[in-house]
This record gives C-alpha cells, structure tokens and sequence, in this order.
C-alpha cells in the first residue's frame, strides 16, 4: 500500500531533526539576544490580506464561510499586518523574530521545498543604513552561532536598475521586460531588449554594464551615473557595520530578488557548499504603509534545510 | 595556475564539443586530453567535466559546475533552471523549426479538419508554447531518437526540431514550414559561484569578449 504525501513535502525523521532544532536553537537564541521578540502567526491568512508585491500563494483553500484563505508565502506580510492591527499605537523601533513554515510552488527538489523553514528577523522603525546595518549584524551574528564558516553575503540596491533607466529617460512602458530579464540574470535577453531601445551607445552600454559589477567596497566608488545615490547609501551602511560584517560583503550591484516589496538596500547570503542562496533579505520602506503604519523596514529570512544542507558541506570539509 | 583556478566547467560533447574545445584553448585551459581521451567524462586538474548537452544545466544549477556551456536549445526546453545567461558564444548556430512532408501541409489539413495537431518533438515545451503562441491546438508526442521518423509513418502530422544544414530533414523528404527561432550556445553560470567567484568568471567573459 502506497500513501503519498504532497510534491515538494516532506517528513523529517529524528536524526534530521535533532539537527535541525539545534539549527533553529541557536539562531533564535541570537535573535532573542539582540532585542527581537519571537512571534507567531496562522499558517493560513486571507487572501485578501495579502499586498500584490508578496510572493504568490501556492495554495489557496475555502473556509466554511466560502472566504478564500492562503498558507502564508513568507513571514513578512503577517508581521506587517501585525504591525498594523496590534501595534497601531507603539513607538518604533519595534523588532520581531519567527521561526515558522512558510509555502510555495517551487520546483522541488534538495534544498527546495514547497513545506519549508524559515528563520527571520523583521526590524519596524531605523530608516536605511542604521536599520540595515543592525539586520546585517543579527544576520551574521546568528549564522556564525549556527557554526557556518564560509558564508559570504551579497548586497545590492533594489534603486539601482530604476534610478539608471530614470536617468536614460527609458519610458515605463519599456521596463517590464528589461526588469525581467535582469531578475533571471538572462544577459544575452536583457542585450536584446537594451538594444531594442533604440538609445545612445553609451546609455546602452551602461546598462548592460553596471548591472554586472560585484566585488568588494572599491567598485562602490565607480561611476555609475543616475545611480550614484544607490551607491551613495551602499557606502553609508558599509561605515555603519563592524569589520567582521564588512568582510562578508560581496556588492553587486545587479542583485534584484523576485520578491516585489523591496525599496532599497537588498542581500543574499551564499555559501560555496550549496548552488542556491541560504536566505536574503533587504528593506521594504512601503510595505507597511499598506497595513496602516507608515513606517520604514528591513527584514531577512534563512532557509533552515538550506542552511542544514552548507553546515554539513562545510563540516564534511569536500564538495558539495 | 591557470587564471580559471579552481572554476569547474561543464563541457557539452556532440556537435558543440569541438568549438567549445578551441574556446576553452582561448581562455588557456589545456584540452589536449579531453580530445584525445573521448571516454574519460571528469577532468579534474583542468576543471573540466563532459556530458550531454541537455544534463548541462542540471550540474550548473546545483553548482557541480560553477559555469557551462550549451544550447539556447537546451535552455528554452529547461526554462525553470534557476541559472545566469552570461554570454551568446555565436557557435552552434541552429534553428528550431516545423516541418512537415512536402507537398500539402498535412498539419494544416489536421488542423483544419480535426481541429487539432500532432506534433512529434524532442522539445516538448518549446513546441507547446510555440503553438499555444500562435493560437493553434496541437497534441504534443514526446520521442527520444529520430524524429524524422514519425511524420515518414503516420504517427504525427509535422515535428518540431532543431536544425543546423537542413540535410536531414531534405533526405527524408520534409520541408520546413516555420522558423521558430535561432539558438547558439551559451555561456551560463550557477547563481551562487557568479557571485563567490566573480574575479574568475569576469575573467572569463573578459577573454570571451576580446575574441
């Protein structure tokens, strides 16, 4: 007799996890550490309460009311609704942390799960690089007390790409499917639709260009014309973090991730044991004007199996 | 140490294999054994694997590979492959076309008449949002080796293949009834390696670009 579970679920068995609850342990401890209070949410939520930029549900079910629910995408809508309901008269900074599933239809396979763990923090209130900088230091604060060794963190400026096209007078209309090839890193796609453009040499080249630079601190004082501001905060949270952070930094300045809500300074954190990133984060200044409280934020999330998965790469000392 | 140090490459064999090998010269690498050991598939010391072209994106985007080289082909049937699209190598030039015996297109007549055609295919996706593109129904029959072969016996009304000279379609009495598009080889990278190892890759590009 077969009885399946659902594509892209999983169980998870005693040795697992034994490993994965120490994972979580150590990452909550350091969380509750620096000030973030744990909170938890319903896995379901309804459909209506979730902004167009959150990542799209993978499931949606009735209630006995006909209402139309979701399991939650992420944690970061929740605790903005949270914010937004429970906290409506609180002074910021207010600073909450999860250890919660989220869903999504991904392709499964290791490391991706369609049932899958995250560990995140959610900063309310410190506007850019003061708020960043305090994300950045809890990020590596606890992915060092989880016992990762290797791990880099890349970190972009979701203003970027927008302010460049702003400054070549690149019409709205045209952005979509430059945007697009650039969230999938597609650089034979996004020449085409650069050179469709139809504008000057040197404007095209810029953008094609610039979306491609990443390496350390220097090539923040690069000439990246209309983005220069980006850049300009980029350099600002740099003074604002300890060495030990500072050196984990990657810039690039191409980094865009999928999901719609960020405002500004965005990241990922790699590790050379595993193909995809462990987690990311970055700010999302505009999401909670939507709950109500119009308040600047930063966030990120870590994939615990992923993170399982480069702790145990890194401990076996090999290939991944 | 060569200036690729330590980056692992998938390499294509097949019709790519050859022009990928003079490439790989270009950027310094030593291929002398992988052209004349056609067994061995690992490299280690020049960080070099071979494989099919279509397992190509399965190694990059696990990060077996940091970077690859393939099809367009094989990237377009493998659209959900979370990889980066570095470059257009320019070789390998081919396109993915439909065709059908000479004479009276019988995939019009199917579709005029039953509604619906049967297209024989190695690029299952490909063909379905091609038709689905251009507004036509179509019942899509995945098969693994000659696809010539199933218009010549009934089994379909036209295939949509890749096609390079054209020869094998005129020897079996097939023409060509659209163009669906032009692939090349890529260079693509895993996500992680393009960031953790961009000196390299950059390189890499930079050598590609001054061709």
């Amino acid at each position: 007799m077969i009885h399946p579970i659902p594509s892209g679920t999983r169980d998870v068995l005693p040795d697992e996890m034994r490993e994965l609850r120490a994972i979580g342990e150590r990452v909550r401890t350091v969380f509750d550490a620096a000030g973030y209070g744990e909170v938890y949410t319903p896995a379901l939520e309804y459909e209506s309460t979730l902004v167009p930029s959150a990542p799209p549900p993978a499931y949606r079910l009735f209630d006995d009311q006909g209402e139309v629910l979701v399991l939650r995408s992420d944690m970061t809508v929740p605790i903005a609704r949270i914010v937004g309901t429970r906290y409506l008269d609180a002074d910021p900074p207010l600073r909450f942390c999860y250890l919660a599933h989220a869903y999504r239809g991904v392709r499964p396979q290791r490391g991706q799960s369609r049932e899958f763990l995250q560990a995140g923090v959610e900063l309310i209130g410190p506007p850019g690089a003061v708020g960043t900088a305090e994300a950045l230091t809890v990020l590596c604060a606890a992915l060092d007390a989880a016992g990762l060794a290797e791990y880099r963190i890349g970190i972009g400026d979701a203003s970027i790409y927008p302010a460049l096209l702003d400054g070549f007078g690149v019409p709205s209309e045209a952005r979509a499917p430059l945007l697009q090839e650039l969230v999938t890193r597609d650089f034979v796609g996004l020449q085409r639709e650069v050179d469709a453009l139809g504008i000057s040499q040197e404007a095209a080249s810029a953008l094609l260009r610039i979306p491609q630079i990443r390496g350390g601190r220097e090539i923040l004082d690069g000439e990246v014309g209309a983005a220069g501001k980006a850049l300009e905060g980029l350099r600002d949270l740099y003074d604002h973090l300890s060495p030990d952070v500072a050196g984990r930094l990657i810039f690039d300045l191409g980094l865009l991730r999928s999901l719609g809500y960020y405002t500004g300074a965005l990241f990922e954190v790699y590790d050379p044991m595993l193909g995809v990133p462990i987690g990311g984060g970055g700010r999302y200044d505009d999401l909670l004007a939507h709950y109500g409280r119009s308040l600047p934020a930063v966030g990120f999330a870590l994939n615990i199996e992923r993170l399982h998965i480069a702790l145990m790469g890194e401990e076996r000392g090999g290939q991944r | 140490m060569s200036p690729t140090r330590g980056l692992t490459i998938a390499v294509p064999r097949g019709a790519l294999f050859p022009p990928t090998l003079d490439l790989l010269d270009g950027l310094g690498l030593d291929t002398s054994e992988l052209r004349s050991n056609d067994r061995k598939l690992l490299f280690a010391d020049v960080g070099l694997i071979t494989m099919r072209p279509s397992d190509v994106p399965t190694y990059v985007e696990a990060g077996a590979a940091d970077l690859g080289i393939t099809g367009k082909d094989v990237l377009m049937e493998q659209s959900e492959r979370a990889i980066y699209e570095l470059a257009d190598l320019g070789f390998g030039r081919c396109e993915m076309v439909v065709a059908s015996v000479a004479g009276p297109d019988p995939a019009a007549e199917a579709l005029r008449r039953l509604g619906v055609m049967r297209i024989a295919t190695k690029y299952p996706k490909i063909a379905t949002r091609h038709f689905e593109a251009t507004g036509r129904q179509s019942e899509i029959v995945e098969v693994k080796g000659s696809v010539e072969l199933a218009p010549l016996t009934g089994l379909v009304d036209a295939i949509v293949d890749l096609t390079a000279t054209g020869v094998t379609l005129e020897q079996n009495g097939l023409i060509v009834r659209e163009r669906i598009t032009v692939c090349t080889a890529r260079l693509i990278a895993n996500p992680v390696s393009h960031k953790l190892r961009s000196a390299e890759i950059d390189y890499v590009l930079e050598r590609l670009r001054a061709r």
